[in-house]
């Protein structure tokens, strides 16, 4: 009962919230729905343990399966239509025509072969799904309640020409949250397609909230993508039917003629790679973040683009060891390096941060296609540490914008000074993204072992990307911390909501790093043994070796204890008489000049646009290879 | 010998050893630009007279990141010679030179900027190929343990001789030598004054010069590793491979950030996963 109240209780918060206007009604509703979410997806983890395993039958519900079917079939066709709807009013050919394509194999699929299909599990529970749940109702929540200070102050102070219309959004999150569960918990793959498919319109129209015309035209371009994917996973599930007369999940991973299903599963790889915005589909997802914060964070980390790689890694047992998972794993690859390339050249927060998260997924991808125990196993510790440190960077990014009235890194300046507490938990985020011994370096530790045993020539990749990241996370952190001119604090840095969440998602990225062998033998490796029969760790003596290093860094705070003692404070050599502190100097002709420091983004090293150009060039190739080796 | 000991006899012999070769380097360098040149034990006075200055900074917090980053270079070591893992002890590394960008950026002096860029730069430019080197020695020992791969019975540089060139190129990055000394220099001539290190003084600017000879010795020990099978041919090539180093630093200009990055990058991808693809085509 338990998996089916966490699936629709965000949706019929959703529905709900769309008719309330109030402010305080709408607050009460979504903090307490968040509660019993978060509540319920860690008992979901705990029970288990206590020796109540979750109960996903439907035979003691009061409707039918049948009638359950009739009502998702009229859901998915509302949908559709109103897609349709969409891409005819915004002459979008394109739409029309993936819509009617797919729409017409599901209609056909439905009414034809599929009307009397039996399907023994509609739902399922695993280690991996329990994971996912935790992380979509955690940091989910934590965005929600993000939201409600957030969109306020968006509406009443920072975007006053943005029509106020927070009862969709607000609806949209929750059913954006629902959907996700379902996505997670289904073992039936259409109804697995369904909430594939209202993620793909709720991530439509969040990113149009705004109603500009950048908004307008980037959330066409996310659903035009997405619903490329959505073509493939409905080809892919009429397939499987037609194959071998099941459209169950388990059924298909466990099943022992893989070679049967490799091309199911290489439309579904294809599907993942959409919705996690791989090349040569990455534009949508950078794209979207026009739309306000809370999106974004949203989109990536706890829903949406997991989704994406959650399908991959899923698919992992089915392509390891074939050319479908090498060219997916080559996909992974390339993303990686040009996502983290192409981060360097941006002095745009978000922007940065989203091309992070296309890096990263990007690896995870790579995790899947290679499918070793070894390479999921990292695929997963990275899904979970990406989640909550991406998550809590866009979260920080959102509140600076509001204060700063700029998402530009070099504006960061002396953050330290001016708001504090927002710098030092964005500093725990980044961290928390690529700086041993925190959660993404175990993971890329792990990725990097796993590469090496299967495909050590691949590791090459992730050698380059790694060093890329690493510049531009530095390069950040050190404009937080310089402080080049006096600034003033910022008063009233966090509003209640924003704090819950800043707060919450610090303390759950050290804890995760904390966990983690905990998280890893408890969750990770039992799904692991599940499916391989074997599983991977990273060994006791590094474990106790990175708590170690996790302790010094976690000292490091406390010698600011010693904070401007046996000091002396001088002004900076500026190289000519210093006019005005560290400021101004004096420079030739007795001329003052000013003092500006700016950090490098490498443009005429790496270009952007030629990085993406041939990254999409290049993978692009690589689908259709995939796609090719799968049909022959 | 227990790994314990191994990391005792470190944490004291280092710092002396690279004193020495602190010296040894000044000596070498003097006679090359036929210089006297100072005793071999100046490195050694002049951080003991660096501990009795007074302490100036430009930022009241910058001195804690260089605290640090000796703890961290330190660890480093440590791990490596207590035989740890050695992707682990490479992200130690990468932690510890973060400190100490991090201190520089603090300072928020120009000069202090550029240094930290550069070094941040450099770092770029020399991790893939030093990752590169960890898979190529995991390659041919199964082991990424560095006990197990001093004790392999190989002698790697056979198998390795791609990755022990771009290794040595990347280690002329690493010392901070000419044709790499671009984020801070010794030499006096540089347009940057003093890079990364413009802003620190006093017991700070002796402790950076302590973790510099932590930091050589330990990767002085890794060239050893190429030659571990034979540990005398192994001290012999560390130590010839630091002569090299100062004879590159003496006879070469600096060069652009712009070619550190693209020659080193190169030298990964040709020499690095060149003899990568090549070890792997004969599994």
């Amino acid at each position: 009962m338990l998996v089916l109240t966490l699936v629709l209780v965000p949706l019929a918060a959703g529905l709900l919230l769309l008719g309330l206007k109030p402010d305080l009604p709408r607050k009460i509703l979504v903090s307490v729905v968040t509660l019993a979410v978060c509540c319920g997806s860690v008992a979901l983890a705990l029970l288990p343990m206590a020796g109540w395993p979750p109960h996903v039958g439907l035979q003691d519900l009061p409707v039918s399966a049948h009638a359950i079917n009739l009502g998702m079939f009229l859901v998915e066709l509302a949908m559709s239509l109103f897609i349709l709807y969409v891409g005819i009013r915004a002459k979008k050919p394109l739409i029309v025509l993936l819509i009617l394509a797919q729409a017409g194999l599901m209609v056909w699929f439905e009414l034809g072969p599929g009307a009397h299909l039996e399907v023994a599990q509609n739902l399922f529970v695993d280690k991996f799904t329990v994971i996912m749940a935790l992380i979509n109702g955690i940091v989910g929540g934590g965005i929600c309640i993000y939201a409600l200070g957030y969109m306020r102050e968006y509406h009443e102070v920072a975007h006053r020409d943005v029509p106020d219309r927070r009862p969709l959004f607000f609806a949209l999150l929750f059913i954006f949250m629902g959907a996700m569960f379902g996505l997670v918990f289904a073992n039936n793959l259409v109804w697995l397609y369904l909430f594939w498919e209202i993620t793909t319109l709720c991530s439509f129209l969040l990113i149009g909230y705004t109603q500009t015309e950048e908004a307008k035209r980037n959330a066409l371009l996310a659903l035009v993508m997405n619903l490329a994917g959505g073509l493939a996973f409905a080809v892919a599930i009429v397939w499987l039917q037609k194959k071998t007369g099941s459209i169950e999940l388990q059924a298909m991973i466990n099943s022992p003629d893989k070679a049967l299903l490799l091309l199911p599963a290489a439309l579904l790889c294809f599907a993942g790679i959409t919705k996690s915005a791989q090349l040569p589909f990455s534009s949508w997802l950078l794209g979207a973040m026009v739309a306000p914060t809370p999106v974004s964070a949203l989109l990536h980390s706890s829903t949406m683009v997991k989704a994406g790689v959650y399908l991959v890694l899923r698919m992992a047992p089915l392509v390891a060891g074939t050319k479908v998972g090498m060219m997916v794993a080559l996909v992974g690859a390339v993303t990686f390096v040009v996502g983290s390339l192409a981060a360097i050249t941006s002095s745009e927060a978000k922007r940065v941060l989203a091309w992070s998260t296309v890096a990263n997924l990007g690896l995870i991808v790579l995790c899947g296609g290679i499918g070793t125990y070894e390479a999921v196993w990292a695929g997963i510790l990275l899904i979970i540490f990406h989640a909550v440190a991406k998550c809590l960077l866009f979260l920080c990014v959102g509140v600076v914008e509001h204060k700063l009235h700029s998402r530009n890194i070099e504006d960061m300046s002396g953050l330290v000074v001016r708001m504090p507490r927002v710098a030092i938990m964005m500093q725990i985020g980044m961290a928390g993204m690529f700086l041993a011994p925190f959660g993404m370096l175990i993971s890329k530790w792990a990725v990097l072992k796993a590469v090496v045993d299967a495909y050590p020539s691949l590791s090459v990749f992730i050698a380059f990307g790694s060093a890329a990241t690493l510049f531009f996370w530095v390069k950040w952190m050190g404009k937080l911390i310089e402080v080049v001119r006096p600034a003033e604090r910022i008063k009233k840095e966090l509003v209640l909501g924003e704090a819950i969440a800043l707060y919450g998602l610090s303390a759950a990225t050290a804890l995760a790093c904390l966990l983690f062998p905990l998280i890893s033998s408890r969750f990770i490796e039992p799904y692991i043994y599940a499916v391989y029969g074997q599983s991977a760790s990273l060994g006791a003596g590094n474990i106790i070796i990175m708590t170690i290093m996790m302790a010094m860094v976690l000292l490091f705070p406390v010698s600011f204890m010693g904070y401007g003692r046996g000091v002396k404070v001088v002004d900076a050599y500026l190289g000519g008489a210093n006019v005005h502190s560290s400021v101004q100097f004096r420079s030739t002709a007795d001329s003052v000049q000013d003092v500006a420091m700016g950090n490098y983004y490498l443009r005429n090293m790496f270009n952007e646009a030629w990085l993406s150009r041939w990254g999409v060039i290049g993978c692009a190739l690589l689908l259709v290879a995939m796609l090719t080796v799968a049909f022959l | 010998m227990s790994p314990w000991i191994r990391i005792l006899i470190y944490l004291v012999a280092a710092p002396i050893v690279g004193g020495l070769l602190a010296g040894w380097d000044r000596r070498i360098s003097a006679r090359m630009q036929s210089r006297r040149g100072p005793p071999i034990r100046q490195p050694f006075y002049d951080v003991m007279k660096l501990w009795d200055k007074q302490s100036f900074v430009t930022r009241r917090s910058q001195n804690f990141y260089i605290g640090f980053f000796l703890v961290m270079i330190i660890f480093t070591g440590a791990l490596f010679f207590g035989g740890s893992d050695l992707l682990l002890v490479i992200f130690a590394l990468t932690l510890a030179a973060i400190f100490f960008v991090l201190g520089a950026y603090k300072t928020s002096s120009p000069y202090s900027f550029v240094g930290a860029e550069r070094e941040l730069i450099q770092m770029m430019a020399y991790e893939p190929m030093i990752l590169l080197t960890a898979i190529g020695m995991y390659m041919v020992t199964k082991s990424f343990a560095v006990n197990e791969i001093a004790s392999h019975p190989t002698l790697l540089v056979l198998m390795l001789p791609g990755i022990f060139l771009g290794f040595l190129y990347t280690l002329e990055i690493k010392f901070r030598k000419s044709p790499f000394d671009l984020s801070c220099s010794h030499h006096a001539h540089q347009e940057l004054v003093s890079g990364i290190t413009t802003e620190f003084s006093g017991r700070t600017l002796a402790l950076i010069e302590i973790a510099h000879w932590y930091e050589n010795v330990f990767l002085l020990g890794w060239v050893y590793l190429f030659f571990a099978s034979m540990p005398v041919l192994g001290v012999a090539m560390s130590l010839l491979v630091f002569g090299f180093v100062i004879l590159v630093d003496n006879v070469f200009a600096r060069l652009k950030w712009q070619t550190a990055v693209r020659s080193a990058w190169l030298v990964a991808a040709v020499l690095g996963f060149g003899n990568i693809l090549v070890l792997s085509l004969m599994r």
